[in-house]
């Protein structure tokens, strides 16, 4: 007896529902388990992960504000893989956001300039897309990978905010160490709810999440992305331009992911450092999927991933897990949510040796999708 | 929500009875004491000696504290939501070990004005703030000693993190002690830009060795440098925690740190009441905090004899490392002759230039 992946004719309406909930509670008795044997209380866990995060204004605060940057970049990367278009280097793009805004708000110094947060903000933005116009060009014009280039320029936005913060851009009133003068007021990010953290910053994001799910379904651009990402051979018969759709997708993100970095700089951190992102536009990657490539899937898909977070560092400080076992339980959730999101598409079919005379289709990432 | 709730009310009820009883509610509770680390536990270096001493500090003080800690946490804008927590949750006396949490803290600092923070190697305090600070430069010019004894090729390297004041003495002061043994000694460093990086450092070891120099030291993390030079016949110094088992032959000795005994030091003045804030703490050889890796058998006695010398002085107060004259290697002087340069002068915590000895120019 054997089982093999099958095709559903029509994704299956019912497993589109019943998966995050199979997700969930493949979640719940593996961490079960898990738990358990490491001798902590399952429940005081899921509790410190799942309750604890969302107890107080601070604390939705907290969540609203790491959602922001994961929303953003997993915006424009949900709009690129729907497009078959791979750029995994949003991080790069928040970092060079970042660079440009924090130029602006540095040049700015303590001016109280109306001006300053708005020409940062499109900084910000233009710096995100300038640095996904590479790829783009390089994709367009060479055929070369964007994967290798969009992933290579990470590391290089990275060495060039080091090299500023250690160099022309470095606080002088500092002791040499690496990071710049803190921004001034006007050039800080006015906070949304009194007593948190939380920005602006995540009523753009959430503004942006609508417009892109208003661009995809209902604009000829969107159509456009979604027959290249779906059926490139079919878009290229109907004369849809891949050269436009790669310059749309990469430079979309570069602008979302650019908007993230300034958010991030210009708000909780309010100065550029060496390290600003604990690695969002990497995570933004699994928000995409885990938001099924949906701009309002992504909105759930970053909420998640951003409770997680806080609930591994809640379940740390409360009951002395090791980060390691909290990533793993991380992990558990995204793994159970990505291989219950399989059978919407697919089924499980069982076959006996003698039926099987050819190979089944082949489970690839693009038929996934 | 159900579980917070049950607990305040438990914690409320304890208090109400013991304020009824004796009225001694303060002494009732632990002192919750907490650590912040920006590595995993069990890195085999810094955040390993951090948490070695938390141990010890809670065999030291039993059930009078209770302490947590909190592993991996980046140097982002979410540190700042750490230590909210950590002071939300009780803890009164906080330990951030590193450098990068010094903005947040700020902040947080002043949310908070009745729980004590302690920030390592940074230099901004508070009315509850305090800096804390191992003498690094002490072991580095022991490890000097050794090296500008041990060296045939007179050349020696050093992979260094980030160019910034407390990684610049280091460096310096490695040159400062093997000149002062052998006055033939070149330096070459290579900057690799990162705390943690095994790939990096064992490739900047390579070029290194490859360079001729026989004798490096490390100012990153990882025991790679060590498990290169065990490779290639070569010598190496570890940094933080002792790395011998990495490369038993090539680590001749290192530069490592005990913090328990200042972590009992701060924590008893928290209980006993007289712990003030906006003060700058260095211990070095001499108060425990900065210990030498074991010597290697390899050494010779003469170059032993040496090494302990020197130390001895060095935690008489005898020799100071920066003593002049000193010049950097563009022939500026920067310590006059007959004055020592010392963690009160400005100069001090601004070094930003390579002694004479260092090849090439600090990277900017």
């Amino acid at each position: 007896m054997m089982f093999v992946l099958e095709r559903r004719a029509n994704p299956s309406f019912r497993m589109a529902i019943a998966s995050p909930i199979l997700a969930a509670l493949g979640m719940m008795v593996t961490g079960f388990f898990l738990f358990s044997a490491l001798g902590k209380d399952p429940v005081e866990v899921f509790y410190l992960f799942f309750v604890k995060p969302l107890s107080s204004t601070y604390d939705i605060g907290e969540l609203l504000l790491k959602t922001t940057p994961l929303l953003l970049c997993g915006l424009g990367l949900a709009m690129g893989f729907r497009a078959n278009i791979w750029n995994i280097g949003a991080e790069g793009q928040l970092t060079m956001g970042a660079i440009a805004g924090g130029g602006v708000a540095l040049w700015f110094g303590d001016s109280d300039s109306m001006w300053a947060m708005p020409l940062m903000l499109l900084a910000g933005v233009l710096g995100g897309m300038i640095w996904a116009a590479i790829p783009a060009y390089l994709r367009t014009r060479f055929n070369t990978n964007e994967i290798l280039v969009t992933l290579m320029l990470v590391y290089i936005a990275q060495l060039a905010l080091s090299w500023l913060v250690h160099g022309p851009w470095r606080d002088p009133e500092g002791q040499n160490y690496p990071q710049s003068r803190g921004f001034g007021d006007a050039e800080t990010m006015s906070v949304l709810i009194d007593g948190t953290r939380v920005t602006w910053g995540i009523v753009y994001a959430l503004g942006l999440a609508l417009v892109a799910w208003v661009v995809s379904q209902k604009t000829i651009a969107g159509f456009r992305m979604q027959v290249a990402g779906m059926a490139p051979a079919a878009a290229a018969y109907a004369g849809f331009s891949e050269k436009r759709n790669i310059w749309i997708a990469l430079l979309v993100c570069g602008a979302t992911a650019g908007l993230a970095g300034i958010c991030e700089v210009a708000g909780p951190i309010g100065r550029l450092q060496q390290q600003i992102s604990p690695g969002y536009g990497f995570a933004a990657i699994i928000v995409a999927w885990i938001g099924r490539l949906h701009p309002i899937g992504v909105i759930f898909g970053a909420l998640l991933m951003s409770l997680l977070y806080l609930g591994g560092e809640a379940a740390q400080m409360g009951m002395s897990l090791p980060s390691a076992i909290t990533g793993l339980f991380q992990g558990l959730l995204l793994f159970y949510l990505l291989a219950a999101d399989l059978f919407i598409t697919f089924r499980l079919k069982r076959v006996r040796p003698a039926e099987r005379i050819d190979p089944k289709p082949v489970v690839t990432l693009k038929s996934a999708a | 929500m159900q579980l917070n709730k049950k607990w305040k009310f438990l914690r409320l009820s304890i208090a109400a009875g013991l304020l009824a009883t004796s009225g001694a509610v303060a002494s009732a509770e632990p002192l919750k004491v907490a650590f912040v680390y920006l590595g995993p536990v069990k890195d085999g270096g810094w955040t390993q000696m951090h948490d070695e001493a938390r141990q010890k500090l809670e065999k030291a003080m039993g059930d009078k504290i209770k302490t947590t800690f909190v592993e991996n946490v980046p140097e982002t804008a979410d540190s700042e939501r750490v230590f909210r927590q950590l002071a939300a949750d009780g803890n009164k006396l906080i330990f951030a070990t590193s450098f990068g949490y010094m903005e947040p803290l700020q902040k947080v600092s002043k949310v908070f004005p009745n729980v004590k923070f302690e920030h390592v190697n940074g230099f901004k305090t508070a009315p509850n703030i305090v800096v804390y600070e191992p003498r690094f430069e002490e072991g580095f010019y022991l490890i000097g000693t050794i090296a500008g004894q041990m060296t045939k090729t007179n050349t020696l390297g050093f992979i260094g993190s980030f160019p910034i004041p407390s990684v610049m003495r280091n460096i310096d002061s490695m040159t400062l002690g093997a000149l002062a043994q052998n006055p033939k000694v070149t330096m070459k460093p290579i900057w690799v830009n990162t705390w943690y990086d095994p790939g990096k450092e064992r490739q900047a070891a390579e070029t290194l060795i490859a360079q001729g120099a026989d004798n490096v030291g490390q100012n990153t993390d990882s025991p790679a440098s060590i498990q290169v030079a065990q490779e290639k016949g070569t010598y190496a110094f570890s940094i933080d925690a002792d790395m011998s088992s990495f490369g038993p032959k090539a680590q001749l000795t290192g530069t490592t740190e005990d913090w328990s005994g200042y972590y009992i030091a701060e924590t008893k003045k928290v209980l006993d009441g007289s712990w003030t804030g906006n003060r700058h703490t260095r211990w070095g050889l001499k108060e425990g905090m900065v210990v030498m890796a074991p010597l290697n058998p390899v050494i010779p006695p003469a170059a032993v004899k040496v090494f302990e010398d020197t130390k001895a002085k060095i935690i008489s107060g005898e020799l100071k490392p920066f003593v002049g004259p000193i010049s950097d290697n563009t022939g500026a002087v920067k310590v006059a002759a007959g004055t020592a340069m010392t963690d009160t002068d400005a100069a001090f915590n601004s070094v930003n230039w390579y002694v004479k000895g260092i090849e090439g120019s600090v990277p900017q």
